[in-house]
């Protein structure tokens, strides 16, 4: 008696759990194709969010999305859960990953093709392609290039000592000293960061001009770094954290805040320190708005402005010099992210720190 | 570390109003000079002189020099600069006919720009004088009291009783006739936990958590240096002993210090100044330490002033004038309007809606475009943060990079490559067959160059975000995992109810950083469709906004025009501030690292 209940029980338990694995299944084959019209959610009898599926496209295809996760664990189990989930997450990143690149090499590939006589460079695989380095050597001979990338060097290695200095400064000012007016100028350089900075470039054209420095690579530096003290708070934030106890055995052995500084604070700080370096290094190399209203001398350029201005300028078509604007992009593309991706590590740390605080 | 200590009382100067305070400050500070020695009322008019005659060379001919070159700068540069402000300039340039020469006179007329840009520096100067000339004048106030203090303590000597009472609750006899007889002053070092521990003054027995700053004991008066924790008057503890070069090894935890004068100062100043004017060396030797906040951000804060301070004030100016297109110096004057420009742009007395239609269209696309710009980047960031992180997952460093890569290479050419592919005759068309205009297309409210932006800034952004991602998902407690794999939920439910609120949590600062960041993102929306496709119904209102247009790409072109209006794109710029500096400064003061500056020390 009592076995032949037991056996009903497991067989109807299993008999459920064969329903309700058939019914995840075909929840899972709606979610999947009719998953926008909320079909699963209607089989499933949750009837409010399968009608608020229906009226927003499956909450425009993110809830769908999530559903479809969810049911493919819970039909399939852990195993073959995971197998077709990394599968599927190859498949998207193969893809994803795919488009993110093709615009760089299409980038390449233009940089390293001829230029067609006929001026048309919009085909993709025109008959009479050619690839070479035509355009690189049109870059340094008929352009100022060289000249360009030379000052944006210079530019670029002296602002972002000078940002670098700068930020490091006010951060360890009001991360560790204390002094009456450290709340209120803290808030009040949060609040100038807020301004949008060419709203005022004129203005700053002016003022370089009263002290004679436009049409100047020293004036561009000033420009980049004047501003700097203004992004203190992701240094203050990493200075924040560092512990004071280090620093009280360091007074306590009659140290100055000097020492401190030098010999204490900015030893620990070498992750913060190389992401402050390389963000203030790689700006100039993309900005060209200020270079813009600061330095009409073509001798004087950098990189950003010289590129911008080969496929902007009036007198020049487009069609002749993008492909030596793909060059030059190159070139530049390839200095930033050799140095990008060997300090990726503490950008990262930089950005997360930031981010968090 | 204990920093919890903040039983230092308050005393009398710190309490009331802010306008209290300042009339305090003041009224003390007008009654010093008065009452002021010949030097400190010498300083008033010729800066330095009164610290000469102290004998702080230095200090004064610094001083009298800054005041030399101050009276130079205004006399011949800066003064007439100043006293145009109000008008701004009212001789217009040109030829006049000269009857006597018989010949056309050319003359030079007034530059409102120039007299408003040179004004505004002069202004500043003229400010930064007036703190100098503060800092001169209590300076010599400060010398005064240290000379009254110094006549009613000289010729006391400095003479220390280093009496240590160590742990527990063991007391100290004192007697203030004997104190007087040590030279006046007593301190106390009260190590480890002295809960227990009191005093006895004059038989009078005191338990030390009872005693405050200023009880009075016979002719003895109190001060207690509390713990090692902040107190925003006297600095740090541990400052204390540095500039009374006392070194323990053992920093103690109470130190009370008691002495007889019934000086003007509180004991903490009687105690570092001890009636002696500081001299130049001494001054310098601040600034590389209790002074060195002053060393470090004299230049940031110069370079703020020049690049950032001042042109920012001379285009708010620009905001209440008439500087535009027919109002352009030299050869034009311009001049105060008050509020024109902002009634202008809301439309409040001149005719028609038109320029408020604009400016809601602008906005509101700002908006839509911040609100969509944020969030895609930040989920699909995220998400594919996620799956590259995901157990199981292998060559993650070589799909990392794939993304990273969008980083690595300078905005400006991934944005005109970008430009040109979405071109008319661009690859992607080619690609496609099509001859769908994906930035020029103005038709339904040109939404489908509005989407290609938004996917494009995806194309920019998405890899910043899988970078920070990365680096945070690592921080989720592996315990919570285990916890809900034990609950048996599946992946998603982990990332709904675990990994999504953790990250919204942690990030919010972030993503009002980037809402506010994306408010003004010039460089996507200039370089990319630069502001356009145009759009008919804008341009007949002169306001010359464009489909895409952010404010902030609507103020560059209103400046860069061919017809420029510098005094709308002034209004828009303090619009643009107004909404980002309120974003900003909520979210700021709100987060957990603002308020507890100090928690992970």
């Amino acid at each position: 008696m009592e076995e032949t209940r037991n056996m009903t029980v497991r067989e109807d338990r299993e008999k459920k759990e064969k329903k309700e694995k058939k019914e995840k299944l075909t929840a899972l084959l709606l979610c999947l194709f009719l998953g926008e019209s909320g079909a699963h959610k209607f089989y499933q009898e949750r009837w409010g969010m399968a009608v608020l599926y229906l009226l927003t496209f499956g909450l425009f295809g993110v809830g769908v999305f999530i559903d479809f996760w969810g049911l493919l664990y819970e039909a399939g189990g852990q195993k073959i859960g995971d197998i077709i989930s990394n599968t599927l997450i190859y498949i998207a990143l193969a893809v994803l990953g795919t488009l993110w690149v093709l615009p760089i090499v299409y980038l390449l590939y233009t940089a390293f093709r001829v230029q067609p006589s006929t001026g048309i460079i919009y085909q993709l695989f025109p008959s009479d392609l050619k690839l070479g380095f035509d355009n690189f050597v049109t870059l340094f001979k008929e352009t100022q290039f060289f000249r360009w990338l030379m000052n944006t060097f210079l530019v670029a290695i002296c602002s972002c000592a000078l940002t670098t200095m700068f930020i490091l400064m006010v951060s360890y000012a009001f991360s560790r000293m204390r002094f009456k007016l450290r709340k209120p100028l803290m808030n009040v350089l949060l609040v100038l960061g807020m301004f949008p900075g060419f709203m005022s470039m004129i203005a700053v054209y002016f003022i370089l001009k009263a002290m004679g420095l436009t049409n100047s690579l020293f004036a561009l530096i000033l420009v980049y770094s004047g501003g700097a003290g203004l992004s203190y708070y992701i240094c203050k934030g990493f200075f924040d954290t560092l512990p004071r106890s280090l620093e009280e055995a360091a007074i306590l052995d009659g140290a100055s805040q000097w020492t401190i500084f030098w010999r204490v604070t900015i030893p620990l700080a070498k992750p913060i320190i190389v992401y402050t370096v390389l963000t203030s290094f790689i700006s100039p190399w993309c900005d060209f708005i200020f270079v813009n209203t600061i330095i009409n001398d073509a001798n004087k350029y950098t990189v950003a402005l010289g590129l911008y201005r080969l496929i902007n300028a009036e007198n020049s078509s487009f069609s002749e010099n993008f492909t030596v604007f793909c060059a030059g992009a190159t070139i530049v593309g390839a200095i930033i992210s050799a140095l990008f991706l060997s300090m990726q590590k503490y950008y990262v740390e930089g950005v997360s720190s930031g981010a968090v605080k | 570390m204990d920093i919890s200590t903040k039983t230092v009382p308050k005393t009398a100067k710190g309490e009331g109003g802010f306008f209290t305070r300042m009339w305090r400050k003041v009224k003390d500070f007008v009654l010093s000079v008065v009452h002021g020695s010949a030097a400190t009322k010498i300083s008033c008019l010729f800066m330095g002189v009164g610290q000469m005659m102290r004998g702080q060379y230095g200090k004064g001919i610094i001083y009298f020099l800054l005041e030399v070159l101050f009276v130079l700068y205004m006399a011949l540069f800066g003064g007439p600069y100043i006293w145009h402000l109000g008008d701004l300039g009212t001789t217009l340039g040109g030829q006049e006919w000269n009857d006597a020469t018989q010949a056309y006179e050319y003359t030079k007329g007034d530059n409102s720009f120039l007299i408003l840009l040179y004004g505004v520096v002069s202004l500043i100067v003229l400010l930064l004088f007036v703190a100098v000339w503060f800092m001169n004048v209590s300076g010599n106030i400060k010398n005064d009291k240290l000379r009254n203090i110094a006549a009613k303590a000289a010729p006391q000597l400095f003479l220390d009783t280093k009496t240590k009472l160590v742990q527990g609750a063991c007391s100290m006899k004192l007697s203030s006739r004997a104190i007087a007889m040590q030279g006046g002053r007593v301190r106390v070092y009260l190590s480890g936990n002295c809960e227990g521990a009191s005093v006895e003054i004059d038989g009078e027995r005191v338990p030390i958590s009872e005693l405050r700053e200023g009880d009075r004991f016979g002719s003895l008066q109190t001060l207690i240096f509390k713990g090692m924790g902040q107190d925003k008057k006297k600095g740090t503890y541990a400052e204390f002993l540095r500039d009374e070069n006392i070194y323990t090894k053992e920093p103690p935890v109470h130190c009370l210090y008691l002495y007889s004068e019934n000086g003007d100062l509180n004991g903490a100043e009687y105690l570092r100044e001890c009636g002696k004017v500081s001299t130049f060396k001494e001054d310098c030797a601040q600034l590389i330490n209790r002074k060195f906040y002053a060393l470090l951000l004299a230049l940031p804060m110069l370079g703020l002033l020049v690049f950032t301070v001042m042109p920012l004030i001379f285009m708010i100016l620009i905001a209440f004038t008439n500087y535009d297109f027919s109002h352009t110096p030299p050869g034009q004057l311009f001049d105060w309007v008050g509020m024109a420009n902002f009634s202008k742009i809301f439309s409040i007395g001149s005719g028609g809606l038109d320029f408020l239609l604009v400016f809601l269209r602008v906005l509101v696309w700002t908006f839509i475009w911040a609100f969509f710009a944020t969030f895609t980047n930040y989920f699909f960031g995220m998400i594919l943060a996620l799956m590259i992180n995901k157990k199981g997952i292998k060559l993650k460093m070589f799909w990392r990079t794939l993304f990273v890569l969008a980083i690595a290479v300078p905005q400006f050419v991934t944005l005109l490559l970008m430009n040109k592919i979405l071109d008319a005759d661009g690859i992607l068309n080619v690609i496609l067959g099509t001859k769908i205009l994906w930035l020029g297309d103005s038709s339904h409210w040109a939404i489908i160059p509005r989407i290609t932006i938004i996917v494009v800034n995806m194309w920019i952004g998405i890899p910043y975000t899988i970078l920070m991602c990365s680096g945070i998902l690592m921080n989720i407690p592996a315990e919570m995992y285990e916890a809900a794999k034990l609950d048996g939920a599946n992946p998603m439910q982990m990332f709904i109810n675990i990994v999504l609120p953790y990250m919204l949590h942690v990030t919010t600062p972030y993503l009002i950083t980037q809402f506010v960041g994306n408010i003004n993102n010039f460089n996507v929306i200039w370089l990319l469709s630069g502001g356009g496709p145009v759009d008919n119904i804008n341009y007949g209102a002169g306001a010359k906004a464009q489909a895409t247009d952010l404010l902030v790409t609507w103020l560059y072109r209103l400046t860069t025009d061919v017809n420029p209006q510098y005094n709308l794109a002034s209004v828009i710029g303090i619009i643009i501030f107004v909404i980002s500096a309120a974003l900003s400064l909520i979210t700021f003061n709100r987060s957990k690292a603002t308020k507890n500056e100090e928690d992970y020390q």
